[in-house]
């Protein structure tokens, strides 16, 4: 059925106890052309794309959970594409096109909000590095633009602008098309417009193991029961290496608990995103009015999806000192995620060293913006069994070649990224 | 197990966020906030003239496990020396700690 204003007036006249289901839960048939493991976005964005742009009629989405149940579910919803490297940089900002025209594809509002992305500066040193971000944003197409501290005062009255904040500001980067999207929505959306195609999705399906045969992919065990593929993709960032493990392969990725954190809500007070990498802090406001705020990591390899309350208190301080009147509000609710660390801080979406095995992971902090390219770019690698001239530089081997593509050139430690 | 070590056994049952607890061969059991991660300590460096390959492991592949995980830390606001810690990664129970070189003993991986 096609959401629309008439289909919700339809319903409304059966008190909307009339909705079809967004989509089926079939029993998996015995084989599928694809399989792609991982039900979050990133794996439900893979299926609908192998479908809808390459043809593909027979594949199915193992999740071992329920769908969204992941790190989809988990992230602080931000979008952007302001990277400095050219393969980031061309990569995230067609996942931001992508992102525009999302909701009118998927015929799904996935509330995308073009509020601006506001990176704030607070050193010489600081306005050098992002000047020159700025600029080879505008050289790659990006929109950018410098923003001064009387600008960003005028723009953001609570944030503390003055001489003598801690953290004094000097100015900011902003990217204006930048903003958030409504990460469930971006689940069921594609999950919708997936099953419509007539994508399979296996919830409460794990993975097992993973059948090789003379070098090739032959199928998956799952908790209900074996299925044969001959193209396996796994859409699992977070515990990529623990599938890729099942394979027999070994991956430059640690898995580290990020944290992130909600206020209670409250009245519109923030109208775009903050962050300041000199402080480690992220904030924007939900529509329902909580402040969704996150820093760094937890500084340790984590699969357990929660993390410590060190972690917790350096995000509280550096919002004070931001936003002082930030004070006066209760935090809701924490929780934790788990990311593929990389060793060079970007992702893998590649074909990895079996045939018919492929991987979009590696996310490290930034997976949830990019889903949507992420998932195009890994049903064209597994359709085609080579890579997009957008997902070439992100291959497994760039490691042992010396190809890094490290944004921030903190070498090879996976939680410094 | 060694007594000192007890501090996290909490963390099964509670569901408050706790600090890891973290024995310092040195100095004992002190708050996670004294202390740098130093990640991986099964890694061992190659001698200079080894393959390529041999330094492409040492330096970018990990075994990541989801379980007891061997790994380094430094006391950098304590001693300032480093150890080796035995830790579950999937519950963040602290299972053994040893000094360098020293056996890492509990909680075999």
């Amino acid at each position: 059925m096609k959401y629309s204003i008439f289909s919700l007036a339809r319903n409304a006249v059966s008190y909307h106890e009339q909705w079809p289901l967004a989509w089926r839960s079939p029993p998996p048939r015995k084989r599928y052309d694809a399989v792609v493991v991982g039900g979050g976005g990133h794996g439900l964005a893979t299926a609908y794309y192998l479908a809808k742009e390459h043809r593909l009629t027979n594949i199915a989405v193992v999740e071992k959970g329920w769908l969204g149940g992941g790190n989809t579910g988990r992230n602080t919803t931000i979008v952007r594409s302001n990277y400095h490297l050219d393969p980031n940089a061309h990569f995230y900002e067609f996942s931001l096109k992508l992102w525009e025209g999302l909701s009118r594809e998927l015929n799904f509002n996935v509330m995308y909000s073009a509020r601006g992305v506001l990176n704030l500066v607070h050193s010489p040193q600081d306005l050098d590095a992002a000047m020159r971000r700025g600029n080879a944003m505008r050289l790659n197409g990006i929109d950018a633009r410098f923003l001064s501290r009387d600008e960003i005062a005028t723009w953001i009255p609570n944030l503390d602008c003055s001489a003598d904040a801690r953290f004094p500001i000097a100015g900011g980067l902003l990217q204006p098309r930048g903003g958030t999207v409504r990460h469930d929505a971006v689940a069921w959306g594609y999950a919708r417009a997936a099953d419509a195609c007539g994508v399979d999705i296996l919830q409460n399906c794990e993975v097992t193991a993973i059948r090789v045969e003379s070098g090739a992919v032959a199928g998956i065990d799952t908790t209900q029961g074996y299925i044969a593929t001959p193209k396996l993709g796994l859409a699992v960032a977070g515990h990529s290496g623990h599938l890729a493990a099942m394979a027999g392969l070994r991956l430059p990725i640690e898995s580290h608990v990020l944290q992130a954190m909600v206020s209670e809500p409250i009245k519109p007070v923030l109208d775009t995103v903050v962050t300041s990498g000199a402080v480690h802090f992220y904030i924007s406001q939900s529509d329902k009015g909580e402040l969704v705020m996150g820093g760094d990591l937890d500084f340790y390899n984590s699969y357990a999806q929660r993390g410590n309350l060190p972690a917790i208190e350096h995000v509280v301080s550096a919002c004070l000192a931001l936003f002082p009147s930030f004070g006066r509000l209760k935090l809701m609710r924490t929780w934790g995620g788990i990311m593929d660390m990389t060793m060079d801080g970007s992702p893998i979406i590649a074909r990895l060293p079996i045939k018919g095995l492929t991987m979009t992971g590696g996310w490290c902090y930034g997976g949830f913006k990019a889903t949507p390219a992420s998932g195009w770019l890994h049903a064209y690698t597994m359709a085609r069994g080579e890579p997009h001239a957008l997902n070439a530089a992100f291959t497994l081997e760039r490691f042992a070649e010396g190809r890094m593509i490290d944004e921030k050139g903190a070498g090879p430690y996976a939680w410094a990224h | 197990m060694d007594s000192r070590l007890r501090g996290n056994d909490e963390s099964k049952t509670s569901p408050l966020l706790l600090m890891l607890l973290i024995p310092c061969p040195w100095c004992g059991p002190r708050n996670q906030v004294e202390f740098t991660y130093g990640g991986d300590a099964t890694k061992r460096r190659p001698s200079p003239d080894a393959p390529e390959s041999k330094w492409f492991d040492y330096v970018y592949l990990r075994d990541n496990p989801r379980g007891p995980h061997d790994e380094l830390w430094h006391h950098s606001a304590g001693c300032r020396r480093w150890f080796q810690v035995r830790r579950d990664t999937s519950t963040h129970d602290i299972l053994a700690s040893a000094k360098p070189g020293d056996p890492l003993t509990g909680g075999a991986p």
